[in-house]
């Protein structure tokens, strides 16, 4: 079991490397809609630095959103996921595999610039940590809830719009926690309360997400 | 279990043939609940329920927007529901009926919205402040949205009853976390809200007026269902028998209602 976990995940790390130039555009989309709400809301340094917790999540997430359609996409194309799932290895297994080493190549690297980005927008320097470790727990949240919508919507036309319609609403607590765990540091009132909570989410996702994104991928290839 | 117990068993509704003649029997019946009901329940709320010592007149809008807002959560937990059988037990109505139930939801979510936004002005002076109540209920309504999307949007019926399924059952394992957290939100940020739960208890015939309207909204729900059940059903099984023998027998009647005018 363990020996499938690793060879989908290094298949999947590898096909992520070799299409490196997904990951960055993924990453530049982050970066230019952060870098898009001073000219929105004006550069005014108190209120980029108020909705600056705000601001960086909703990117993060909106990023992770529209790579998630590549999750399953290319192996869905070429038949690989057919196959995969005709294997007698428990599908969640690879499927966790696979969400993984999406996270690893789209949700890393939007994590390590997030704190760029957070000086930017004058963000205090005490917020970093909590904003890294916020990301680093609420992101694998959002790509184990997407990938259960992109195995719905695997080959449909217009699945981008419909995927985005189905997850966004059960993003909403991730970002209500994500974002105030940031601020909840910021003002001084301690962000422990909501990284415990994202952290608790993080485990309920990873027990019972692979599970629906299985079941979800058997209906969209039958 | 032999073939004529199983004949007389309930359980035979369960089989799409035996439903649609039921349903077609069982709906007007659940319509005239419903308008008799609507009817008892705005005649209570209108003009025998008293004013509102607080609110004045403006309270009254509580008799559509209490029962919409409770139908509209209740009718995803029922979707869900007929979602799980449906997946738990391979039964093709199950499916059709979570998918007849979604709009039915949506519209009551938006009118609970609506009616809210209606009260909200004279009450709170804005149409709409983030609540906690409201921004779930708005989530419910993105909710519906996902579904009825995402069953549309699928051509083979077998692939989008189930991807509905699984949609519907994520959403409600969901809705609790998503209540909590926007709760859990709104205490934070301490919105220009005012508690309802608050407000003194209600009077007698308020109660009633408003428990009147939920039992109407209930009628309703089953008799649109039902009737929204049925043309999905004869689509569904186009190609067997049954729907070929009950579609020559509608025909007929319609020709025979034709010939007694002429």
């Amino acid at each position: 079991m363990l020996s499938t976990f690793l060879a989908v995940l290094r298949r999947d790390l590898l096909l992520a490397w070799r299409g490196r130039a997904d990951v960055l555009v993924t990453l530049a989309f982050f970066v230019i809609v952060v870098c898009l709400f001073p000219f929105g809301v004006g550069a005014e340094p108190n209120q980029l630095r108020a909705i600056a917790p705000g601001v960086l999540w909703v990117a993060a997430l909106l990023a992770c959103l529209l790579s998630l359609h590549r999750l399953f996409a290319q192996d869905y194309a070429d038949g690989t996921l057919e196959q995969l799932l005709l294997s007698r290895e428990p599908a969640a297994v690879w499927v966790m595999a696979k969400v993984l080493a999406f996270w690893l190549s789209t949700g890393l690297p939007v994590i390590a610039v997030a704190p760029a980005m957070a000086l930017l927008l004058d963000l205090e320097q005490g917020g970093l940590s909590v904003l890294v470790l916020s990301l680093t727990l609420g992101t694998p949240i959002l790509t184990l809830l997407g990938a259960v919508g992109a195995a719905l919507t695997l080959g449909l036309r217009g699945g981008g719009m419909l995927l985005a319609l189905l997850v966004l609403p059960l993003f909403v607590p991730v970002l209500i926690f994500g974002a105030g765990a940031v601020e909840a540091e910021v003002s001084g009132s301690g962000a422990l309360a909501h990284l415990l909570l994202l952290g608790g989410g993080l485990a309920g996702a990873v027990a019972l997400a692979p599970w629906a994104c299985a079941a979800a991928l058997r209906i969209s290839t039958e | 279990m032999t073939t004529s117990e199983r004949s007389r068993s309930v359980l035979r509704f369960a089989s799409p043939q035996y439903f649609y003649p039921l349903a077609g029997k069982l709906a007007p019946w659940f319509a005239a609940l419903a308008v008799v009901l609507t009817l008892a329940g705005l005649w209570l709320g209108f003009f025998v329920a008293p004013t509102d010592a607080t609110q004045g007149e403006v309270y009254r809008v509580i008799f559509i927007h209490v029962p919409a807002a409770w139908m509209s959560m209740f009718i995803y937990l029922v979707m869900a529901f007929w979602s799980a059988v449906g997946l738990v037990m391979n039964t093709r109505l199950s499916f059709v009926m979570s998918q007849a139930l979604a709009p039915t939801g949506a519209i009551f979510c938006f009118l609970a919205l609506w009616t809210g936004a209606l009260w909200g002005k004279p009450t709170w002076g804005a149409y709409w402040v983030w609540d906690a109540r409201l921004t779930s209920q708005l989530l419910l309504l993105f909710l519906y949205f996902g579904f009825i999307a995402l069953t549309r949007a699928i051509e083979d019926p077998r692939r989008a009853d189930r991807a509905g399924a699984i949609i519907a059952l994520v959403g409600a394992v969901n809705v609790p976390i998503i209540y909590f957290s926007v709760n859990w939100w709104n205490t934070l940020h301490q919105g220009a809200s005012v508690s309802l739960t608050k407000a003194p208890s209600m009077a007698a015939t308020m109660l009633a007026g408003m428990l009147v309207m939920a039992i109407a909204a209930w009628m309703y729900t089953i008799a649109v269902v039902l009737w929204r059940v049925r043309p999905m059903i004869l689509e569904r099984e186009r190609h067997t028998e049954w729907v070929g023998t009950v579609l020559e027998k509608e025909l007929q009647a319609v020709a025979a209602n034709k010939g007694g005018r002429a």
